[in-house]
């Protein structure tokens, strides 16, 4: 019997580390002949902390939502009566794996799965495979085959993954950088950190046959520092890898020599731009750069480079065993196989999930996500992080590809997708990526700078209630400029979460802006509290919690809240009892 | 400005303080662009990076101290002023935004009597904010030392903040 324990960042924020330790000391003192294993993230995140019990015929039980007596429990029943415990029961591998259904594990196929700090795991799942078969073709053949699989860039910007190979390829200098872009900074989306916590041979693999295919002897992962778990992962898996031959030199005895180096990233978003990353590998500031030359043809220290994305090159070990064909039977015209979300926000099973191009928002909300949580009305998802936009319920049937994702406004981006709820407040939304686009700016380009800081100031004076007219136009104005102006890609999306907002819900910003109202509540300046005297029956509570001591009241009295005082902070909602609801806002 | 590059002066001290870095500097020196991880290095083992301690670093690689002040303001994880104790790192990514982390944050603000990047000044609490902490399914989350919280109450993460100052102040207070 092996006892799986999910310990991705997700797993150990909800205490699986508690859990895997609390077994192992029992495993150990009781002499039990049980495994333990810690394993990655399966991607129901909402389930956490997770334990599998894999059975000696294969069958495996899913347990969630545990504590470790609940997990010693189960682990008892098991062993003791070969019985799973109904009450925690995720999953059974017998049954159809609830919230997996629907979903093609192609980038993640082992995470969750099995132990990433094993590479013998990872051999035993037909890992290095296909390495092994790429180093019997000829270069050319192995960038024919991801031709042929329709595969590009899944970082955001979408751009055919062949193409960049065989121009970085094509450059007559000999020496050659491949880099993998794990600087993800969407604020929200932990689809690389998932994949190199889970399965970090997958991505050494792919990048060792993009360092063939291109000619480069050198290989660098640029991940963030913020991911401790992921790049201690990455360490060992490149230690074992190099142990065992698949990495070094002459990999498997060819004459094909690579090594893979990692470098922190320290925190800032452009640097997940290719030629900021470029910059702050070399040392400096993280800034881009003008485009062209391209990294293909200058890149690291001036030499070609090619940079890929981590889901990207998780895609390549399965195309290269599976053949490019397969790849491209899944999805629809121009958009091939499958891509990786991280759903979150107003969910219900909120995680990490891999669906083929081409399936609806709908069915990945409603079927897969379980729906809206508490099952409110479903408003709008966010696609795409701060460069993205915000998709409105009356295009829920939208289908998850590069080109039909373009067209509302939003970018399919690099995973992250958040739901929101009638309680969000899309002025709010577009005020939040603006502040952060506008932190995050690194300032060497004016429009950027300046003008996202002037969207900002904009966006800030309607949340609270000090626009004036003529906002709206001044802020479409501004977008269109920096659009257009801005050095990089930061820039050139700022104004997407904006420009996305304004078309779909532009009601909501004329109330702010109009009426002074926030519709959805959750603008300060613009919320009254106030006491139902009819349902308040003077239980003080509120009273007590007044930061600003400004109800009014004695026991058994009707409370009254002073406006003048008031400073919107809510408490008196939240401790009004469920029983009495006496506390309005509006 | 609060700091200047030519502030301080390298004296024979400052050198014998840096001492730790010795190692670390003569491993990456040789290799061009290494910059960013000696200031890695450097935090990790400071805590911080004191501008005697950009300077040293600067001399040592020979590279201009603006450069490396440029970059050790640049990136968000270099710290010029010590932490505390505890880094509360309260999470505004996006699916924490929308799940109500402003609220948390007027909480633990009024509860540390701290701005987001602030440290108080018993110097037990530095409050910070971060992009995702990654559990995006606990939101909206806050991170301590290395160890997550969530989903939080206003009143939970004010608990929280409780909870360690009195462990603290009980430590503090016992006989030695
Ligand atoms: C502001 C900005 C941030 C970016 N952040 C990331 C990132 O976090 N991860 C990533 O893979 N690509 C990011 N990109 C895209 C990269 O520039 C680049 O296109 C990508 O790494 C190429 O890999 P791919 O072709 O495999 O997608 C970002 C681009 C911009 C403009
Ligand atoms: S947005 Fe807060 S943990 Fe991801």
């Amino acid at each position: 019997m092996i006892i799986r324990v999910g310990l991705g960042s997700c797993g150990i924020a909800a205490g699986g580390n508690e859990i895997y330790n609390y077994l192992h000391k029992n495993i150990h003192d009781k002499q039990w002949s049980i495994d333990i294993e810690p394993t990655g993230c399966i991607g129901m995140c909402y389930l956490e902390p997770l334990i599998d019990v894999v059975l000696d015929h294969g069958v495996i039980y899913t347990y969630g939502n545990l504590n470790p007596e609940k997990a010693l429990d189960i682990v008892e029943h098991h062993l003791l009566n070969q019985n799973p415990l109904q009450d925690y029961l995720v999953a059974c591998s017998n049954e159809a794996n609830q919230g997996l259904e629907g979903q093609v594990r192609v980038a993640l196929q082992r995470c969750g799965i099995i132990n990433p700090e094993s590479i013998d795991d990872y051999i035993y799942s037909q890992g290095y495979l296909a390495l092994e078969q790429v180093l019997s073709l000829t270069p050319e053949q192995v960038i024919v085959e991801i031709k042929n699989s329709g595969l590009s860039g899944r970082g955001g910007a979408g751009f055919p993954t062949w193409f960049k190979w065989e121009a970085t390829r094509e450059e007559k200098i000999p020496v050659k950088y491949v880099i993998c872009n794990a600087d993800e900074g969407d604020p929200g989306a932990f689809m690389d950190r998932s994949l190199l916590e889970g399965d970090p041979h997958t991505v050494l693999e792919g990048m060792t046959i993009a360092a063939y295919a291109i000619g480069a002897a050198e290989g660098i992962i640029y991940v963030r520092a913020e991911y401790p778990l992921a790049i201690k992962r990455l360490e060992i898996a490149i230690e074992q890898a190099n142990n065992r031959g698949f990495l070094g030199t002459n990999i498997l005895g060819s004459p094909f020599s690579f090594q893979i180096i990692i470098k922190q990233g320290a925190g800032a978003f452009v640097c997940g731009e290719e030629t900021a990353l470029i910059a702050s590998l070399e040392g400096e500031r993280g800034m881009p750069r003008l485009k062209p030359p391209f990294p293909s043809q200058k890149g690291y220290w001036g030499l070609p480079t090619n940079i890929n994305n981590v889901e990207t090159l998780a895609n390549v070990p399965w195309i290269i065993r599976h053949g490019g064909e397969s790849f491209a039977a899944m999805g629809t015209d121009k958009s091939k196989g499958t891509k990786v979300f991280a759903l979150a926000g107003k969910i219900k099973r909120g995680g990490l999930i891999e669906v083929p191009m081409g399936i609806s928002l709908r069915d990945i909300i409603y079927d897969i996500g379980g729906g809206i949580k508490e099952d409110k009305q479903f408003k709008a998802v966010q696609l795409g992080g701060p460069s993205g936009g915000c998709i409105p319920a009356a295009l829920l049937d939208t289908v998850v590809d590069y080109e039909s994702i373009k067209k509302t406004g939003a970018i399919m981006g690099s995973g992250g997708m958040i739901i929101m709820d009638e309680s969000t407040c899309m002025v709010d939304i577009a005020r939040y990526f603006l502040h952060f686009t506008q932190d995050e700016s690194c300032g060497k380009c004016v429009p950027c700078r300046i003008g996202t800081k002037r969207m900002l100031e904009i966006l800030e004076n309607i949340c609270a209630g000090k626009g004036t007219p003529g906002d709206l136009d001044r802020l479409e104005t501004l977008a269109a400029g920096i659009k257009s102006s801005s050095l990089c890609g930061l820039g050139q999306s700022a104004p997407n979460p904006v420009l996305t907002t304004l078309k779909y819900f532009r009601p909501e910003y004329e109330a702010h802006l109009e009426d002074k109202k926030c519709p959805a509540h959750q603008c300060k300046a613009l919320l009254t509290y106030f006491i139902d005297p009819k349902r308040c029956k003077g239980c003080t509570l509120c009273v007590k919690k007044c930061p600003a001591q400004c109800i009014s009241g004695q026991v058994k009295e009707v409370h009254v809240i002073d406006q003048e005082k008031c400073i919107k902070c809510g408490n008196c909602l939240e401790v009004c009892p469920t029983k009495f609801n006496a506390v309005v806002v509006d | 400005m609060k700091y200047c590059c030519g502030e301080q002066q390298d004296t024979q001290s400052s050198r014998s303080e840096f001492e730790p870095l010795t190692d670390i500097i003569a491993r990456f020196k040789e290799e061009p662009g290494s910059l960013i991880p000696v200031l890695q290095k450097a935090q990790e083992l400071y805590g911080f990076l004191p501008i005697p301690l950009l300077n040293h670093i600067a001399t040592e690689l020979k590279i201009k101290k603006a450069h490396v002040f440029g970059v050790a303001t640049f990136y968000a994880q270099f710290r010029l002023e010590p932490v505390g104790k505890f880094l509360v790192l309260l999470c505004q990514g996006t699916a924490c935004h929308v799940n109500g982390s402003d609220r948390i944050e007027a909480a633990l603000t009024e509860e540390l009597k701290i701005n987001i990047g602030e440290t108080t000044p018993d110097t037990f609490f530095t409050l910070d904010s971060a992009a995702c902490l990654g559990c995006c399914s606990l939101a909206p989350v806050m991170m301590i030392n290395g160890q997550a919280y969530g989903p939080l109450t206003p009143d939970g993460a004010r608990k929280t903040i409780r909870e360690i100052r009195q462990k603290e102040e009980g430590k503090e207070g016992e006989p030695r």
